[in-house]
């Protein structure tokens, strides 16, 4: 889908706004650009976002606020720590990160994939929501802060607590409000963390091939054994009803 | 638990009349009517009459007639039937009280008190009928100067995007799900023959509709539900909504019995979810995070369309509105304590939020104030009636207003404050096939048409007898309102003198 | 009395509302370093204010006069200026009053005069007053009494230069670059309703404390009531005020150590305080039952400074951002993460704090990221700008 390496367009990003920077992506990808490589970032806002063409963007630093924003289609690949809004309202493409993610990545995302070697901040996941064929998902390394996962519609959220001391996720608010998609834990996790619309449930066999696809995708990201990664516990969270407020009001 | 709220209203029927046909059998929503084959004859169950009037229209022999239901409590000023029935509802249930439509209660409506002026001997009125008057309104930043080339007389300012409307009256966002598909398709077609603009509410766009868009304003709300780069790119307009009238705060559900197939398609999630409006917008917990998704939005479309920013009328509107202007908006929506809804808790409709038009005047005044009302278009929305109201919110200080449930009413509904159900039967509130096929779209949006021809006429002739020919020359000036019956301090807050003055 | 909110608040809002960037180093070796770091952090994040506010606070930057009170003042006009410096003759000793340097920046337009004093407190030995309330008193008194002054900075070692515009501009003015200090911070600010007034800048400040912070209160208006109580007259109208008239309370006057302070305003859910352990648990509902009106409730991150401590603090359920980083001796904290990566490409760690949670800097303590696993790390082990194409 995303072009095989080809003549590779370098920017660099030291000392450009935001504007500027995206501007010359456009400009680039207008004239058959499809791999850029953006060295020195530094906060720069909305890398990706307006951008409806199957480019591949490596992007080296810490990209700012809203990285690939609305985002369809383009391949993201982060060396680097991503700000919050990561992903946000992203319809299609992959983003790739190779450091940690702030809060709200994947904020009601619609599709697509976000990988993640590290942890992540606060409210990741948030309203996702899936369609037909979209159904998005977001693989985290590590761990993640609170209210993971808040209001989930939809889609795949997979923590995989890779070098997270004793195996522990201690987000609290997991999944308050969640009504669709799922959720997988590998490591422990207490009851009282989660929000009272999601339970516990038994793996299935299909639950091991999504997650056997996903883990394996992020192995060959970052370069995990998979297999040791499978080997381990999974919990999976289910939303208790896709209907969480239908007792909330009188006639 | 058995109910013990009394009915609200009586189904009469005159026998020498009804001639069994039952039409009113069919056409309730709330099947209220039923016939008994015992007895061969067609009955009512009272209790479940909404008063929305749709059988006593359809009634061939004008047979029925629905009163309200003599019911006569104690007499007592503070606990009274509404208040009582309230807590009946919630003792049985344990819930929110919900209520459909505006703010119903006796606030002061402010439009009733501004007059508008007419000429009188000292300056010309003028015939609309025969000579030009303008509605043309452009929405969209505009900057303070204009820079020409002095040689060449060559125009250097580019200004930011601008849309045109022709009429000063759009129509507001109502949502697909919370409305028909049909109310949506008739409010796209009214928009793009009357040549305004239709918000599609934050449920997003039904693809066949995308025929509509360049008289589209897409509406990107909390639960970012539709909101995909073809939705984005479709629109003429980009709404960012942070609240509305009828509910500032609060976020909305709509009820997974309400997400049908097509609904499903056009929010992007699975039939039968509820779909979760969130009361904030997660990316937007500060003033410059509103300012970071405002440009988002603007890099997504290539800084080729206006984004405006809706609001609810509160406390500290005119500093809001302020900082959403800073914020980089180019158009602030104003939605007052009478905004509408497809379905909001009574408790918030009826006591949360500020009037309209002293928040008209506030925001005006603060932005003329601080030097950037240039900057910003104001819309503002919340229970316009007529074109009077209309030309009086113009005057204190909105570019244009949006108008919903006058268009609704437009269509047929008859304010029965029941949208939350789905059940409306009129068609218009309800996703339900058997009852949205009752608007045909067509004829809905040629009712809409005529409702805002009927305006701009009238519009027209009160400019005319205010001898001025251009909406702009009556926009923001006050000077031609004038208060009848308020205080000081409103009258200070709108910035009018009292009549006589 | 003189009316600020003339110029603070014009229009008469419940409150300023705005919000905002921040950020913050300190060397806790104490090791002095100029103002180029956190001018070029802010500058990176111009987006997140809108020109009408820019500010610094550093501390260390008066050696020469280290044991004198900084008094760093704002006047309108020149009557008023004679009028402050008669009042300071009379209540302290001068030892040395000059212009703050400023050079002509065009975005910086009408200037307010800015004058520095280094005082000593002239007061009766036998007073009961303390030097320290000595000194506020005679603030507040030229805050609100002498009309078109403003003291804006009052510590001992340290300034806060602040302004209308944006922070890379003010610090051109201010020629920050020129003073080196071993603890800033910085504030970029977006202000709703104020064409802007140089005193209504962040930081804000009284004696050596100073408070950066972003974000809106809701809860404003009973956390002034509850103030008033312990005479606190809040005449600036902002949010930034009461939080650090709070932990001046709570802090210099209740003794209470930071993080039991951070407790009270930003305080775990009830449901949490239930599930601790019964003295803990004690400790908790005697705080919130106590100090419940100075709950800080609204999203909000801010960064309050004194001599030789920093301390970054979060709403509970983090609801404006806030990223800390080390680097040896060094402790960043900031808005955006991208900013401390740009004043410190090697950074040893960076980590998103915990809401609520304090991140405290103090003089003589190595800066170390927590550990648990929520309040995680993620060091990259890597320059960031490696090139590295996947297989």
């Amino acid at each position: 889908m995303w072009a095989e390496v080809d003549t590779v367009v370098e920017i660099d990003a030291t000392g450009l706004h935001y504007r500027e920077l995206n501007e010359r992506i456009h400009a680039a990808v207008a004239e058959g650009a499809r791999t850029l490589r953006l060295v020195n970032v530094r906060g720069q806002r909305y890398i990706g976002t307006g951008l409806r063409v199957p480019v591949r963007i490596e992007i080296h630093g810490v990209p700012g606020n809203d990285l690939a924003a609305f985002m369809e289609g383009p391949r993201i690949v982060v060396y680097g720590n991503t700000q919050d809004g990561c992903g946000n309202t992203m319809n299609s493409g992959e983003i790739v990160i190779h450091g940690h993610a702030g809060d709200i990545t994947g904020l009601s995302m619609r599709g697509g994939r976000i990988f993640i070697r590290g942890n992540v901040g606060y409210r990741v996941g948030i309203h996702m929501k899936e369609y037909g064929d979209q159904r998005p998902a977001i693989v985290v390394g590590g761990t993640a802060q609170h209210f993971l996962g808040e209001y989930m519609a939809g889609g795949v959220l997979v923590l995989l607590g890779l070098d997270t001391p004793r195996g522990e996720h201690l987000a609290r608010f997991i999944g308050t409000g969640m009504h669709g998609g799922v959720m997988y834990f590998r490591g422990t996790l207490r009851p009282e963390q989660l929000g009272k619309e999601v339970g516990i449930v038994d793996l299935e066999e299909s639950d091991r091939e999504v997650l056997g696809k996903l883990v394996g995708e992020f192995c060959r990201h970052f370069g995990y054994d998979a297999a040791e990664i499978l080997s381990g516990d999974f919990i999976k969270l289910l939303p208790l009803s896709r209907r969480p407020y239908g007792r909330l009001y009188a006639y | 638990m058995k109910s013990i709220l009394p009915p609200r209203f009586i189904v009469e029927r005159d026998p020498d009349r009804c001639i069994q046909c039952q039409v009113c059998v069919n056409q309730c929503g709330w099947e209220v009517h039923y016939y008994d084959p015992i007895d061969d004859v067609v009955r009512s169950y009272d209790e479940r009459c909404v008063a929305c009037h749709r059988c006593v229209v359809f009634c061939p022999t004008h047979a029925l007639t629905i009163r309200e239901r003599p019911l006569d409590y104690r007499r007592n000023a503070n606990w009274t039937p509404e208040v009582i029935e309230d807590i009946y509802k919630q003792s049985e249930t344990g819930g929110i009280v919900l209520t459909g439509m505006g703010n119903d209660k006796p606030y002061r409506n402010y439009w009733d008190h501004l007059v508008l002026n007419a000429s009188q001997v000292t300056n010309p009125s003028i015939d609309p009928l025969r000579e030009p008057m303008e509605l043309r309104t452009y929405l969209g930043a505009k900057s303070d100067r204009v820079e020409v080339d002095p040689d060449t007389l060559e125009l250097r300012t580019q200004l930011a995007p601008q849309v045109p409307i022709e009429v000063p009256v759009m129509f507001s966002a109502m949502s697909y799900g919370a409305i028909s598909l049909n109310v949506h398709e008739a409010l796209a077609r009214a928009a793009a023959e009357a040549g305004t603009l239709f918000n599609t509410g934050e449920g997003g766009l039904a693809r066949h509709l995308y025929e509509y868009k360049d008289h589209a304003i897409a509406q990107v709300a909390s639960g970012r539900f539709g909101v995909h780069p073809d939705y984005l790119e479709m629109a003429r307009v980009l709404e960012i909504k942070i609240g509305q009238g009828a509910k500032p705060g609060i976020g909305g559900h709509l009820p997974g019995e309400k997400v049908s197939e097509p609904v499903a398609a056009t929010r992007m999630i699975p039939v039968g979810t509820d779909a979760l409006s969130p009361a904030p917008q997660h990316d937007i917990y500060s003033i410059e995070d509103l300012s970071q998704l405002i440009y988002a939005l603007k890099e997504a479309t290539r800084y080729t369309k206006p984004v405006s920013v809706k609001i609810a009328a509160v406390h500290n509107v005119a500093a809001i509105a302020s900082g959403i202007v800073r914020a980089g908006a180019d158009i602030v929506a104003i939605d007052g304590l009478r905004g509408s809804t497809g379905a909001a808790p009574k408790i918030i409709r009826d006591n949360v939020g500020i009037p309209i038009a002293l928040a008209i005047a506030a925001v005006d005044s603060r932005l003329r104030e601080e030097g950037i009302r240039n900057r910003a278009s104001i819309v503002a929305a919340g229970g316009f009636r007529n074109s009077g109201d209309v030309l009086k919110a113009i005057a204190l200080g909105a570019d244009a207003v949006y108008i919903g449930t006058a268009a609704l009413v437009a269509l047929g509904c008859h304010v029965c404050q029941m949208c939350y159900t789905g059940r409306c039967s009129w068609g218009i509130a309800t996703t339900r096939p058997d009852l949205s096929k009752r608007v045909n779209p067509e004829i809905g949006a040629q009712r809409l048409v005529n409702l805002l021809r009927g305006w701009s006429l009238e519009i027209k002739e009160m400019l005319g007898g205010m001898g001025i020919n251009a909406l702009e020359s009556v926009r923001g000036n006050r000077l031609h309102l004038r208060a009848v019956g308020l205080t000081e301090a409103e009258m200070q807050v709108l910035g009018v003198k009292p009549a006589g003055m | 009395m003189k009316d600020l909110q003339r110029y603070q608040n014009r229009y008469g809002d419940d409150k300023v509302i705005e919000a905002c960037g921040l950020f913050g180093i300190l060397d806790t070796a104490g090791r002095r370093f100029s103002g180029a770091e956190v001018i070029q952090a802010m500058a990176l994040m111009h987006d997140r204010g809108n020109g009408l506010g820019g500010g610094f606070a550093a501390y260390g930057i008066y050696p020469e006069h280290a044991d004198c009170y900084a008094l760093h003042v704002m006047t309108m006009h020149e009557q008023a200026r004679e009028q402050v410096e008669a009042f300071l003759r009379c209540h302290f000793d001068v030892v040395k009053g000059e212009p703050v340097p400023t050079r002509p920046t065009p975005d910086i337009v009408d200037p307010p005069d800015l004058h520095r004093y280094f005082v000593h407190p002239r007061r009766d030995e036998a007073s009961e007053v303390s030097e320290e309330d000595y000194v506020v008193g005679r603030v507040m008194e030229i805050n609100s009494g002498i009309d078109g002054a403003f003291v804006f900075s009052s510590g001992k070692n340290m300034g806060v230069f602040k302004g209308v515009g944006y922070p890379e501009q003010i610090a051109e003015y201010f020629c920050l670059e020129s003073y080196e200090g071993y603890m800033w911070t910085g504030h970029n600010r977006f202000p709703t309703n104020t064409p802007g007034w140089w005193g209504g800048a962040h930081p804000f400040n009284i004696l050596d404390w100073t408070v950066v912070h972003n974000g809106e209160i809701s809860s404003y208006g009973i956390n002034v009531r509850f103030l008033e109580m312990y005479g606190y007259r809040c005449t600036m109208q902002t949010d930034t005020e009461v939080l650090a008239y709070a932990l001046d309370l709570l802090i210099r006057r209740h003794h209470l150590p930071v993080g039991i302070a951070a407790k009270v305003l930003a305080p775990p859910l009830w449901g949490e305080i239930e599930a601790m352990e019964p003295e803990e648990r004690r400790l908790h509902e005697t705080l919130r039952q106590v100090y419940g009106s100075l709950l800080m409730n609204g999203p909000f991150t801010i960064i309050a400074a004194h001599e030789g401590e920093m301390i970054a603090l979060g709403d509970r359920i983090r609801l404006r951002p806030l990223v800390a980083g080390v680097k040896g001796d060094r402790l960043y904290v900031s808005s955006e993460e991208s900013a401390i990566w740009l004043v410190c490409p090697d950074v040893e760690a960076t980590w998103i704090p915990v809401g609520g949670q304090p991140v405290v800097g103090r003089l003589g303590e190595t800066p170390t990221p927590p550990e648990t696993a929520s309040a995680y790390v993620m060091p990259m082990g890597a320059s960031l700008d490696m090139v590295k194409v996947e297989a």
